[in-house]
């Protein structure tokens, strides 16, 4: 009988960059960053990682296929390297490989660094990755257009205001603007308000330019270890363990069969509620202490708030418009910015939010960004659209 | 008696005022004011003479059983491809059967009634029955010439067969002439033309009443036994003295339709047909005359079944369905002649895979998906294992065809971010009648009129243009609409 992942596994480091615009900076570049942030913070030396998996997703535009680019970046000695990829779950995916391989016991200390150089484009958003067939029949679509939708079918289904839902909407990038602000690592660092927020240039309807995440650069990176040798090496720091990991992948159901209807995701529900059920968690709305979620587009969290179970379902409007997941509300999310301000570099992004999470349970963070008493962390990656997509949960926490 | 039993129009919607035209460029021609009246139709930057031929047939087809359908000749000018069989797009995309024989005809002006003729002729001799002769054209005048206000963007499509025969046909006559008062070289955008005066002196007062004379003469009939004369000449003075010429009463003579669409090239004849078979009586002669490198003189004899065709198909429908187009850099843009700047996204190389084209041209053309034998669920694409999850069956799915279903609309978004010739983007999950769904471009809609749940029409569209390798792929798109018929 499979028992799941939690605590078998702990974090003994992590390490992120600062997110943005690094003109200045390669994938190379950046990887080599959150590596040696992450290794210091772990008090290990390189030769003791055992094998390392690499997340990052437009190989197009970014360091190409395969595991070498980790490699031979960070000259690492005839390991096992091993690339994951999974859309926005890319990073998530290399650290649910790196603690499947510490549970399995095959490894000791295992390496998953995801990076993503997406300002080599020339435009802005995301790169075009239109497919051979997808060019003969798909839309001409963007991933604000294709996200977008979801606000016409929430409201469809719903029967809530499109003003109500571009209020929502508001504050959730207001919330994140204004937790980003307070992060030296963040991409997008200026606060605005909700005002500005709805005055601005439309993206794809109903959403403006401040319901989009940065398209950023970065890397982030965690070593991962057995719980009784994260003790041995730090015993006089909290452990941060994994609680659960969960990934769910769309059958085609959502893109091809009347059943669904446009306002949630379906792998985030399945998800989420296997993700709470290998943590324990019994009532989600009052044991998770923060969440880093996926906020693509404001509308993204609106109803991820609830696809997690949290918010009720048709009331997650209710719930954000009444400070429930502000930085003092009773479940804080995107409290380092999220991808709205911290950035987005798309295979990256999992780790970024693990790495959110560690520094709270960890009590590393200043005051004014600080969340209390934190127990459990949960980040989320949705990939892809709402029509197919892959999602991926972590929680994770300190006993 | 072989004869016309179906017919049907296109015209798009956009409408350029030509005073907008005028407006914008006429300093480079000031006698060009005489031609700046009434509006043109302009086909949208998704259409060509494939989409619009399409668009025609369709409608002709309306409640008829397309397994039915012999052949396709498309005729056109103004045809995407030089080689790759533009009727076999056609054929294709009106979801008929693929054992069919389909055929350009292109050329001069006339291959519109010569197309006719050949199906007439075919279908008389009793080897093939309904054939569906379509005809479109999307010509270009140089900006500020005078073809540039005159031409017009239309389609018309006339089913042809023996049996249902609303318009008899009873007799033609013809004369070919090589003439050179309008050409455009096989590697040339635009039309070119000789002087007006030598057109209209030469060409129209004479080729037009030797083609109506020989078939009088062969008939024993008089103009005035014609109840409509349709003569595509858009020069006002031309088409006075022709019926003066000719004998042609007021009432008789058939509307060119200059004011509301514009000259449309090798469809404009058969264009004018189908609007004067919208209103014609059981018994009405009609003589339908081409012009261009000759002329083709047709006559027709409508019978009592052409009430039962009256359903609203045809060109006055397609005039009613309407938008302003207010900007000439628009048209400009669409046509690639005014190279504007899309960003760097729109420059992004896809090139089309013949190989998977091929794989997938049943869902590409007809717009086919499956439904399931097993669960009875339609879907799109039609995958080997069945979408509905209750099911699951492997290999179940019969071909189903959804370009003929109605639609409504799930979800929608308006897209700046997306290059689009036509900013926003507008695109959106389109459940059917019946099921099935699928994401669709949206096309001739404005965002500020959407709303979820507001029935869609599927229209086939040419989805791109590769101009670096010269090659228009098509596929469906979305129209939505306020009423379905």
């Amino acid at each position: 009988m499979a028992e799941g992942i939690r605590d078998k596994v702990a974090v003994l480091g992590m390490g992120c960059t600062k997110f943005g615009e690094r003109w200045e900076a390669s994938a190379y570049n950046l990887m080599v960053e959150a590596f040696v942030d992450c290794l210091a913070d772990a008090g290990i030396e390189k030769k003791e990682i055992q094998a390392a998996y690499l997340g990052t997703h437009f190989d197009e535009v970014n360091v190409s296929k395969g595991a070498t680019p980790l490699s031979m970046t960070l000259r690492l000695p005839f390991i096992p390297v091993t690339r994951t990829e999974n859309f926005c779950a890319t990073a998530t995916e290399a650290f649910r490989a790196a603690c499947y391989s510490v549970a399995a016991g095959v490894y000791d200390i295992v390496l998953a660094l995801g990076v993503e150089k997406l300002k080599d484009t020339g435009y802005g958003g995301l790169p075009d990755i239109t497919s051979v067939d997808g060019f003969m029949t798909g839309c001409n679509a963007t991933a604000p257009g294709a996200f977008a939708q979801l606000a016409t079918a929430y409201h469809k289904k719903w029967g809530v205001s499109m003003e109500t839902i571009k209020d929502a909407m508001a504050h959730i990038s207001a919330k994140s603007h204004a937790n980003g602000a307070m992060n030296p690592k963040a991409h997008l660092r200026r606060a605005v308000t909700e005002e500005q927020i709805k005055a601005a240039p439309m993206i794809a309807y109903p959403l403006g330019l401040f319901d989009c995440c940065g398209v950023s650069d970065g890397a982030a990176a965690a070593i991962v270890t057995t719980p009784e040798i994260a003790r041995s090496l730090k015993p006089n720091q909290d452990m941060v363990k994994v609680k659960s990991l969960q990934v769910a992948v769309s059958s085609g159901e959502e893109a091809g069969y009347t059943a669904w209807d446009g306002a949630h995701f379906m792998t985030t529900r399945v998800a989420a509620a296997k993700a709470h059920e290998e943590a324990g968690i019994k009532n989600p709305r009052e044991e998770i202490s923060m969440m880093e979620v996926h906020d693509c587009f404001s509308i993204t969290e609106l109803v991820t708030m609830e696809d997690l179970h949290i918010s009720p379902k048709g009331g997650a409007c209710d719930d954000v418009l009444n400070g429930f997941y502000d930085l003092d509300g009773q479940v804080p999310c995107q409290v380092d910015g999220g991808l709205k301000c911290f950035g987005h570099p798309i295979g990256a992004s999992g780790l970024r939010m693990i790495y959110a999470m560690y520094e709270q349970l960890l009590d590393r963070v200043p005051e004014e960004r600080k969340v209390k008493n934190p127990r459990l962390g949960l980040t989320h990656n949705l990939g892809g659209t709402p029509a197919w997509n892959v999602c991926a949960i972590s929680i994770i926490g300190k006993d | 008696m072989a004869g016309i039993c179906s017919y049907g129009g296109y015209v798009p919607r956009y409408r350029l005022n030509r005073g907008v035209i005028f407006g914008a460029i006429g300093w480079v021609n000031a006698a060009n004011i005489a031609n700046a009246r009434g509006e043109k139709a302009v086909a949208n930057f998704d259409e060509d003479s494939i989409t619009m031929a399409v668009a025609a047939g369709i409608d002709a087809l309306g409640g008829i059983d397309r397994s039915k359908v012999d052949g396709v000749y498309f005729a056109s000018s103004t045809l995407p491809y030089k080689e790759r069989l533009n009727a076999g797009i056609v054929t294709g995309a009106l979801g008929l059967e693929d054992q069919v024989r389909a055929a350009d005809f292109t050329g001069g002006l006339k291959a519109g009634t010569t197309a006719l003729l050949a199906a007439l002729e075919g279908a008389e001799s009793g080897r093939a029955n309904n054939l569906l002769v379509t005809a479109a054209d999307s010509r270009l005048g140089k900006p500020a010439s005078p073809q540039e206000m005159i031409f017009g963007d239309a389609a018309a499509a006339l089913l042809v067969g023996k049996e249902g025969v609303i318009a008899e046909f009873k007799d033609s006559y013809s004369v070919t002439y090589d003439f050179g008062d309008h050409y455009r070289g096989a590697h040339t955008k635009f039309d070119a033309q000789w002087e007006d005066r030598w057109i209209r002196d030469l060409g129209i007062d004479q080729f037009i009443p030797e083609a109506v004379n020989g078939l009088l003469r062969k008939t024993g009939l008089q103009v005035g036994d014609f109840a409509k004369v349709i003569y595509p000449v858009h020069y006002p003075a031309a088409r006075k003295k022709l019926a003066k010429v000719l004998g042609i009463a007021p009432e008789a003579e058939q509307t060119n339709l200059q004011m509301e669409v514009g000259e449309s090239g090798v469809a404009h004849s058969l264009v004018m047909f189908v609007h004067a078979l919208e209103e014609a009586k059981p018994g009405d002669k009609i003589l339908v005359v081409s012009y261009g490198s000759g002329c083709d003189a047709l006559y027709f004899e409508v019978t009592e079944e052409i009430e039962k065709v009256r359903d609203g198909r045809g060109i006055s429908a397609a005039l009613a369905n309407k938008a302003e187009l207010d900007s000439y850099t628009k048209l400009l843009v669409w046509r690639n002649i005014l190279p504007a700047d899309f960003g760097k996204r729109s420059e992004e190389d896809h090139w089309t895979r013949f190989s998977a084209v091929w794989r997938i041209r049943k869902m590409l053309l007809g717009l086919y998906g499956g439904k399931c034998t097993e669960c009875g669920t339609p879907q799109i694409p039609a995958q080997d294992i069945c979408v509905n999850p209750e099911c699951g069956a492997v290999g179940t799915q019969e071909p189903y065809r959804f370009s003929d279903k109605l639609g409504h609309i799930a979800s929608f978004t308006g897209d700046n971010l997306a290059a689009s010739p036509d900013p926003p983007a507008i695109y959106g999950q389109v459940e059917f009648e019946g099921g099935g769904k699928f994401m669709f471009d949206f096309t001739d809609c404005v965002l500020d009129e959407l709303s979820p749940g507001m029935p869609v029409t599927m229209s086939f569209r040419r989805k791109y243009y590769d101009e670096a390798r010269d090659i228009s792929g098509y596929f469906w798109k979305a129209v939505p609409a306020k009423e379905v018929k």
